[in-house]
């Protein structure tokens, strides 16, 4: 309990860390007002891109060096065989990595095929054209879901050991995490579910549940990257829930879809392909309504961020720091909330497949 | 929409979907099945305990529910038991009465009786004293009259006068 | 004149908006009436706006 209650503190620590940084940044160059408007506007872009190492914090120094605090990440291309080699060859996107004879550039945080010059050739949308490896690596996200995996793994093993030795009873930390694993059963997989089905369904439920919850808390603070402001993780944790629902959808189920029960023919025929749509479009919606919410709340919250040094006068900067401040708790409301429905409507959706009912 | 696929990064979708699974799969044999086991078995075992109270204290209800009634049974029976006593011992006394009374009665007749032939008796003898007296009387006057006549008729006259039976 | 795509999507949103507020609005009534069914009263208009938020999204990213 006393750990989830220390969670704010130092979240908002966290968060006037970030202030330091970004006044450690603007330090550099205090020019017009719109060259800082693109500055900020050009961090939070960077903020929610993935990136090849992992950066805590970068300033530039008087003589307009930049300097980068972190450290780098391994780099992982499928050219034509397996190519790994360490980010910092990279040197923060300025120079170009020769790796077996082959050079990559990293450009607007993706890699690709270059010379030795490193010339990035564009077409007329002034997109870059050169080829794309196949890119495995293990970037500041994968890192990040590296750690929640083993955060989330150290934390309900002991757990689950923590019965065995207490007598059937949880310890620590297994106190204030049961009734969260309680109420995911209990609030949102038996009503949802049914009491007959929902045992196979837990394991998925409260993992979802509790990795992207975590993940989000992980947003928030400034040294984490927020992974579910991926398109590619939530694209997957959507595509785990439809090919649940799909492999288990009973005769009912299917039976709703092509050929729905109580309407006259015509009207089947034109359900049945926007049923067939609509068991898409649930998952999508899943995907997008995580993604856009953690970006949506990001971009709002560092722009307000932003806004505290755009204003440089007391009043303007001290309600930002205000707005700021009440913001963030809202995006801890947020992140809780975003776990919780994309676990209720997964759950919802695993019901409408495993439903019995002949009362039509 | 163009945004979005522009984003997408397929190495970071294949991380995810490894790591994923692969955390789904362990935290299902390290730590969802034996917790909800653990939790079932208690909610089992409060269930159990729970039910075993409510029958424990339905027998207790039913005991004492048999107490009460063996209570009821051992007061009516006592209820009964003076009330029979009382009953006897009223009927004792008035039978008791009843007897004294016939007794007495008896006595009171036999008394009247015996009364009655005494004073009969006592009425016969005076009668025959009478006579005799009457006799004797009769015999003086008679034996006086014979002297003479006329003072034997009037004396006669007035002890007859005088001697009034009763 | 051709109308941009972004003022569409701004249309949707206004609905998207509009729908949310009724629920909430409609459960807050709800939760009035019924204080004993709150929890209920709240997954279920958490859901409904879950799910209209999402055609809010979707005309977002449809123009984005």
């Amino acid at each position: 309990m006393r750990r989830k209650i220390s969670l704010k503190p130092i979240t908002l620590l966290l968060f006037i860390v970030t202030f330091v940084t970004y006044s450690q940044e603007e330090h550099g160059h205090a020019d017009s007002g719109s060259d800082k408007k693109s500055e900020v506007k050009a961090y939070i872009q960077h903020h929610l891109k993935d990136s090849y190492d992992f950066n805590l914090f970068s300033w530039t120094t008087d003589s307009g060096e930049e300097k980068h605090f972190g450290f780098s990440l391994p780099v992982i291309l499928w050219d034509g065989g397996l190519k790994v080699f360490s980010s910092s060859k990279f040197h923060h996107g300025e120079t170009v990595a020769e790796v077996d004879g082959n050079y990559y550039k990293n450009y607007h945080g993706k890699i690709y095929k270059t010379d030795a010059e490193g010339t990035i050739n564009y077409d007329a949308e002034h997109h870059a054209t050169n080829e794309k490896p196949l890119d495995f690596s293990i970037t500041k996200n994968v890192t990040m879901i590296m750690m929640v995996f083993a955060i989330m793994f150290f934390m309900f093993s002991r757990m689950a050991k923590s019965y065995k030795k207490n007598n059937g009873m949880p310890k620590g930390m297994g106190r204030f995490l049961e009734p969260i694993v309680l109420y995911v059963r209990d609030e949102i997989a038996k009503p949802n579910i049914g009491e007959k089905y929902y045992k196979r369904y837990m394991s998925y439920l409260l993992t979802v549940f509790f990795f992207v919850w975590i993940v989000n808390l992980f947003g928030l603070t400034p040294i984490g990257m927020n992974v579910t402001n991926n398109i590619a993780v939530t694209l997957c944790l959507a595509l785990i829930t439809y090919i649940i629902t799909t492999f288990s959808g009973n005769k009912n189920y299917w039976k709703h879809i092509f050929w729905m029960p109580g309407v006259p023919v015509p009207m089947k025929i034109i359900l049945a392909p926007i049923e067939l749509l609509g068991t898409i479009i649930k998952p999508f919606a899943l995907m997008i309504r995580l993604y856009a919410n953690i970006t949506a709340g990001h971009v709002v919250l560092m722009s307000i961020i932003g806004m505290v040094f755009l204003f440089q006068n007391w009043l303007g900067s001290g309600l930002s720091f205000m707005l700021a401040f009440v913001l963030a708790i809202l995006e801890l409301l947020v992140a809780a909330l975003q776990a919780y429905i994309f676990t209720v409507l997964s759950a919802l959706y695993f019901g409408m497949a495993v439903e019995e009912h002949d009362h039509h | 929409m163009e945004k979005l696929f522009e984003d997408f990064s397929l190495g970071l979708f294949v991380w995810q979907a490894v790591l994923f699974i692969a955390l789904i799969l362990l935290l299902r044999k390290f730590a969802w099945k034996p917790i909800l086991d653990s939790v079932n078995d208690r909610e089992e075992g409060i269930k159990n305990a729970l039910d075993s109270a409510e029958k424990a204290k339905l027998e207790m209800e039913n005991l004492q529910a048999d107490n009460q009634k063996l209570i009821k049974e051992a007061r009516a029976e006592r209820e009964a038991m003076l009330k029979e006593a009382r009953e006897i011992k009223n009927k004792m006394i008035e039978d008791a009465k009843d007897e004294a009374k016939e007794t007495a009665n008896k006595l009171i007749a036999q008394a009247q009786e015996s009364i009655e032939t005494e004073k009969k008796a006592a009425i016969s003898e005076l009668k025959s004293q009478v006579a005799n007296l009457s006799i004797d009387i009769a015999e003086k006057v008679v034996r006086e009259e014979l002297s003479n006549k006329d003072k034997q008729v009037k004396l006669v006259e007035s002890m007859l006068g005088e001697a009034t039976l009763n | 004149m051709e109308i941009p795509a972004i003022v569409g999507a701004g249309l949707v949103v206004i609905g998207a908006g509009i729908g949310i507020g009724k629920i909430g609005g409609s459960a807050m009534e709800a939760i009035a009436r019924q204080p004993e069914a709150t929890g209920k009263i709240q997954t279920a208009m958490l859901i409904a706006a879950a799910l209209i938020e999402g055609i809010g999204f979707a005309a977002l990213f449809a123009v984005n």
